[in-house]
Parts: structure tokens; C-alpha cells; sequence
């Protein structure tokens, strides 16, 4: 048991941002944004949170992801090493390009949350071929 | 770092005097420069109950056959192996997230039964039970009075 802590969990706190209704800091959960064909790939590590608590929103162009975790131990634990704190999960992000918002996918799966973001038909380019005569 | 204990070793001191130095202090500096793929040991959680030693660690994305565990004597060994599971084609515009091998070797406060050592894996979560051996359980004195 010497070994103190070496590999921080995401542990930079995103303070909640104006409409959130409960108080205190979150974690800010790892994320791999993908582009894959003309959809966005989001995948954010939420260990612990469980799948049917887990917000996602999705306004104006700003995606936001809250999942809830509670606590699994209870207060009086003592500790022999503890190096990452347990808590909910906040991140918000900004996306710059045209969202078809319906077809929003989330999975959740062993910790991690996927979403597929398709981009919207009418921001996809279009060929236009040319008639010739 | 102050060390109190002397058990005779001074070899084994040095070497845990060094051990601290390196983890304690020149870790947690080098992991401030270094990005996500490169930080190779897992955070864990350990805690102690009457009848057993816990220990948790956090492994998103991690599948049970990725994960191996093993006990020698006091010494706990973990390792985790998340693939790259970088799709063909796909453009990353943020990575954030770790790939690669993680290992952590832990010294256990006690002796644990080896071969009742019990691991889940939920929702990203690792807990690993690992059962006191019967010498190292506390046991409860009554003092008799007259």
C-alpha cells in the first residue's frame, strides 16, 4: 500500500452550468469525438453511472451529458487509498455543424456512452449534375 | 516523506524510500505532461472490512476477458488491456480517452486467502474481494471480569 496516486481520474471539475438544479461539481468525463462517414461519434467514459440516468441534451447546438452517479460506499469507509473521487458526470459541448436532432443515437455500455450524431440532410453536399445538351 | 517503520532491511528501505520518491512526487508531475494513452497505472480505490480487503478501480469500455488479476502472496496484480479500437476511416477531432496496457502492483495490508479471491466487473467498474486469510482475521477478545 504505497503506491500513491499515479493516473487521476478526469479529475479537472466542470463547474454546472446555469440551468442545472443541483448543486455542487461534477467530473468531467474523458470523451473521443469521432467523425465517421457524415455521422459524429461521441464516446464518454462514465464508469459507474448507470444507464437509464444518463441525460443527454440536445439545444441550439449544444450537447449535454449528465450522469448521475451515487456513491458506493457509504460515508464511514475508511480509506486505505483512495485516488479518485466518485461523483456525477457533467460535460457540455458546443457542435459547430447542422444536426439532424431526431435521429440522435446514445448507447451506454460497460461504462461507456456512445452517441451517434448524424449530420442533417440539409447540410449534407450535394452533386448537382449538369444536363448536357 | 517521513518513515517511521525500520524492519531491520535497510536494503528494502531504500528501495521503498525510492519507490515513494518516484510515485509520490515525480509521478504525479511527469502525469501532468504526459497524455492519456501514455499514463499507464490506474487509479484504485482500496478499502478494508472485517472479513476482507476491497479494492475498486474504474476501467470504461473494458470487457471481464481483458482484465487480468492475480495474487501472489501479499502482492496484488492487476492489468488491464484496452485495445485501440481506432475505427478504420474515422477522423478523431478529440481523444481523450486511454488505450493500451495498464498494470498496477499492489502490496495488500494483510494475507489474503488466495483462492477466494472474487472480482465483478459493472457498468465499468472494477471490485475486486479479496477474503482474509484465517491468521490475519481480527478477532474479538472478551475480557472476563471477576
Amino acid at each position: 500500500m504505497d503506491q500513491p496516486d499515479t493516473m487521476a481520474k478526469a479529475t479537472a471539475k466542470e463547474s454546472a452550468s446555469a440551468e442545472r438544479t443541483r448543486s455542487g461539481c461534477c467530473y468531467r468525463p474523458n470523451v473521443d469525438i469521432v467523425r465517421e462517414g457524415d455521422d459524429l461519434l461521441v464516446l464518454a467514459d462514465v464508469p459507474g453511472a448507470k444507464g437509464d440516468a444518463i441525460d443527454v441534451k440536445f439545444e441550439n447546438g449544444a450537447l449535454e451529458i449528465h450522469a448521475p452517479v451515487a456513491p458506493r460506499q457509504d460515508d464511514a469507509c475508511v480509506y486505505l487509498m483512495k485516488e479518485y473521487g466518485v461523483g456525477d458526470y457533467y460535460r457540455s459541448f458546443r457542435i459547430s455543424e447542422e444536426i439532424d436532432a431526431e435521429k440522435i443515437s446514445a448507447d451506454y455500455a460497460d461504462g461507456v456512452l456512445t452517441l451517434r450524431l448524424p449530420k442533417a440532410e440539409a447540410a449534407k453536399p450535394r452533386k448537382i449534375g449538369v444536363n448536357v445538351r | 516523506m517521513v518513515f517511521r517503520y525500520y524492519d531491520g532491511r535497510p536494503l528494502r528501505q531504500l528501495r521503498d524510500e525510492v519507490d515513494q520518491l518516484v510515485t509520490g512526487f515525480l509521478a504525479p508531475m511527469a502525469e501532468s505532461y504526459l497524455p492519456p494513452g501514455l499514463r499507464c497505472q490506474p487509479a484504485v480505490d482500496v478499502w478494508e472490512q472485517d472479513e476482507a480487503v476491497m479494492v475498486e478501480l474504474e476501467v470504461p469500455g473494458i470487457k471481464s476477458d481483458q482484465i487480468d488479476i492475480s495474487v501472489a502472496g501479499n502482492e496484488l496484480s492487476i492489468k488491464v488491456n484496452q485495445p485501440d479500437m481506432a475505427r478504420e476511416g474515422a477522423a478523431y477531432h478529440r481523444r481523450e480517452r486511454p488505450v493500451g496496457t495498464f498494470s498496477r502492483l499492489l502490496r495488500l495490508p494483510t494475507e489474503v486467502a488466495a483462492d477466494r479471491v472474487g472480482a465483478e466487473l459493472r457498468d465499468g467498474v472494477l471490485t475486486i474481494t479479496l477474503p482474509k486469510s484465517e491468521r490475519a482475521k481480527v478477532r474479538k477478545i472478551t475480557v472476563a471480569g471477576s
